[in-house]
């Protein structure tokens, strides 16, 4: 009895990891599937009319930036059934071969998307995903500590906004609107105009405008009126001035990025059918409304934005006019380059 | 020996989640992303932009420990006298803030230290109130890393400390003030030698969190004051280089491991350290 207890606690630690690996019935009709969205980026109520519609039950896990949700795919062991990468990332993933092609005859709501977003240049077909969310990257500004309209990104170069500049903690949204401000593209390659823009970032930083590097602080701060500008995301500038109205958002004149989250099938999935069922229910125009209105980010699906109304489609943050659109672009991977940026960054902030 | 089979659920629980893990990370530390042997990681981080953070990482570190040490040296002090009756109390109240996530209250200092929060307003009120200039800005700096290390290790500094002093035989004390000691030299000469390995324990419980921080400066320097345990989550979880992140834990690992044999070296006595 004496030895038993021991050896079955040891029987106990060896097994324990391989139990709740085989815990879902293999060898019966899966009916659930797993979901790895972004952090904060659904209506949760959807869940459950899913599931009371198709039986299919869903695991909701989260990631806060695209290069964690690719190592979880890329190495992770785990499998996800529907994922919500970026567009750069989308194009890495494919590159990779991490993404199961989308059967489009199963997903007949796809025609509500806007056309422009059907044909985003990463991903020119669709063939591996689908718009969830999109938007743009901006400044957003208080009005009460800034004198007049904000219109470039020299502004948070600006020596008047001493210790006012939130900046994102993210290689490519950081990088990207320094190029753009420079006039580059913001997926460049090219290792002198690299160079100038990583000087640009160090400069910034010299200078002390910059108060802090965050990413979900920001508007935080923003709403507290803790700075006088911030680098974020369309949809968090529209949470934010609903909070604070001294607020406003402006996408600069030299250009900036337009982005698109989307989702895709990874390789890994063990129920691609239960997740273009999942994928199509999402795009239908009620569903699409319910997740844009609860989360704050525009939607690429067209049904949708008639049923938001007037108040959001006529909003410039939430639905931005063509002229804006004209002078962003998508992000696209660099590949080889990549190691280059990271190396940018890591100089940038070790300034 | 019949108590032997039962440290065999310990011994496998070592096994599975210390020696794999770690021979894991030796592994990842000495190959490249192909698994061939390599010594370019080690090479790798011999650049300044690393060592650079190693230093600040290690001056913070040794900084947080001091004024942790004289924080808490007295406070534990005050707890450890036989006639404070409210010591379960203060105790407990030194414990209480740790049943709660370290993330969570250092969220709550990101809050208590901005612009408008609490404490730096009251602060500006102050200095207003005396003539100055009320603009202090007391979050995302150097300072405010360091204060919201200090409050989240203090208690790992007071709870050694105040088991060690409080052990200290009242004799000991009593004998000295008989044979004409005053209070400072019996504490200088009777006291605080005894209480060297609790120190010792202390300083370490405190430093090996410390060095090897991360989160707390990101939150509130504003990620302008990277430490060597944000490189290292950034190697793994944003850059994807787990080669470069496993050579870097190592790094660290082979540092501590020296400065904890140092020591030990010069703490080795009862209740001291803790390998």
């Amino acid at each position: 009895m004496k030895k038993l207890l021991p050896l079955l606690l040891c029987a106990c630690l060896l097994c324990a990891p391989f139990l709740s690996g085989c815990t879902p019935a293999a060898n019966e009709k899966p009916s659930s599937i797993t979901v790895f969205n972004w952090e904060d980026y659904i209506n949760p109520e959807i869940f459950d009319l899913f599931e009371k519609e198709t039986g299919i039950k869903v695991t909701y896990t989260r990631f806060t930036t695209n290069e964690e949700m690719y190592l979880r795919l890329d190495r992770g062991g785990v499998n996800y059934d529907v994922a919500f990468p970026s567009d750069y990332m989308i194009e890495r993933l494919v590159k990779n071969d991490l993404l199961l092609p989308l059967d489009h005859e199963k997903l007949p709501e796809f025609k509500n998307t806007y056309a422009w977003l059907q044909t985003p240049d990463y991903d020119p077909e669709s063939k591996y995903s689908v718009p969830y969310m999109w938007g743009t990257v901006g400044i957003l500004y208080n009005t009460e500590m800034t004198d007049g309209e904000i219109d470039s990104w020299g502004a948070m170069w600006d020596a008047k906004y001493l210790r006012n500049v939130l900046m994102m903690d993210s290689v490519r949204d950081s990088l990207g609107i320094t190029l753009c401000y420079l006039g580059f593209d913001l997926n460049t390659r090219d290792e002198t105009q690299l160079a100038a823009a990583a000087e640009m970032l160090k400069e910034q930083k010299r200078s002390g405008v910059v108060l802090a590097y965050g990413v979900d602080e920001i508007k935080d701060k923003m709403v507290n009126n803790e700075a006088a500008l911030g680098l974020v995301w369309s949809g968090d500038a529209i949470t934010s001035i609903d909070l604070n109205e001294g607020l406003a958002f402006c996408v600069p004149k030299e250009g900036s990025n337009v982005w698109i989250d989307g989702m895709v099938i990874p390789r890994s999935s063990k129920n691609p059918e239960g997740a273009l069922a999942f994928i199509n229910f999402m795009m239908r125009p009620e569903i699409a409304a319910m997740n844009s209105e609860y989360i704050g980010y525009s939607t690429p699906n067209e049904a949708a934005m008639a049923i938001l109304g007037a108040e959001y489609s006529e909003n410039p943050i939430f639905n931005p006019p063509a002229e804006v659109i004209a002078r962003c672009k998508f992000f696209h991977d660099v590949e080889d380059a990549l190691e280059t940026y990271n190396r940018i960054w890591e100089e940038v902030m070790n300034e | 020996m019949k108590t032997k089979p039962f440290a065999a659920p310990y011994a496998v629980w070592m096994l599975l989640f210390t020696i794999v893990p770690i021979a894991l990370v030796a592994a990842y530390s000495f190959t490249t992303a192909d698994g061939a042997l390599t010594l370019r990681n080690m090479a790798n981080f011999l650049d300044p932009i690393y060592i650079t953070v190693l230093l600040r990482s290690l001056g913070i570190a040794l900084l947080c420990t001091l004024i942790c040490l004289l924080v808490g040296y007295p406070a534990a002090y005050v707890l450890a006298q036989k006639d404070f009756d409210k010591k379960g109390v203060l105790v407990l109240l030194f414990v209480i803030p740790m049943w709660m996530n370290f993330l969570l209250r250092t969220y709550a200092w990101l809050t208590l230290l901005e612009s408008n929060g609490l404490i730096t307003s009251t602060v500006n009120r102050v200095i207003e109130f005396f003539g100055g200039q009320g603009n202090v800005r007391l979050l995302y700096n150097y300072g405010a890393v360091l204060m919201g290390m200090v409050y989240n290790y203090l208690p790992f500094m007071v709870l050694p400390l105040y088991t060690s002093l409080s052990r200290l035989d009242r004799r000991v004390v009593e004998a000295a003030e008989d044979l004409g000691a005053n209070r400072s030299q019996v504490f200088l000469r009777v006291v605080f030698p005894l209480s060297v390995p609790g120190i010792f324990s202390g300083v370490t419980m405190v430093f090996m969190p410390a060095i090897t921080t991360f989160v707390i400066s990101r939150l509130l320097g504003g990620a302008q004051f990277k430490l060597f345990g944000d490189l290292i989550e950034q190697q793994f979880l944003f850059t994807g280089n787990w080669n470069f992140g496993s050579a870097m834990s190592l790094i660290m690992m082979v540092l501590l491991l020296l400065s904890m044999s140092i020591m030990n070296r010069y703490g080795d006595q009862e209740g001291g350290g803790i390998f």
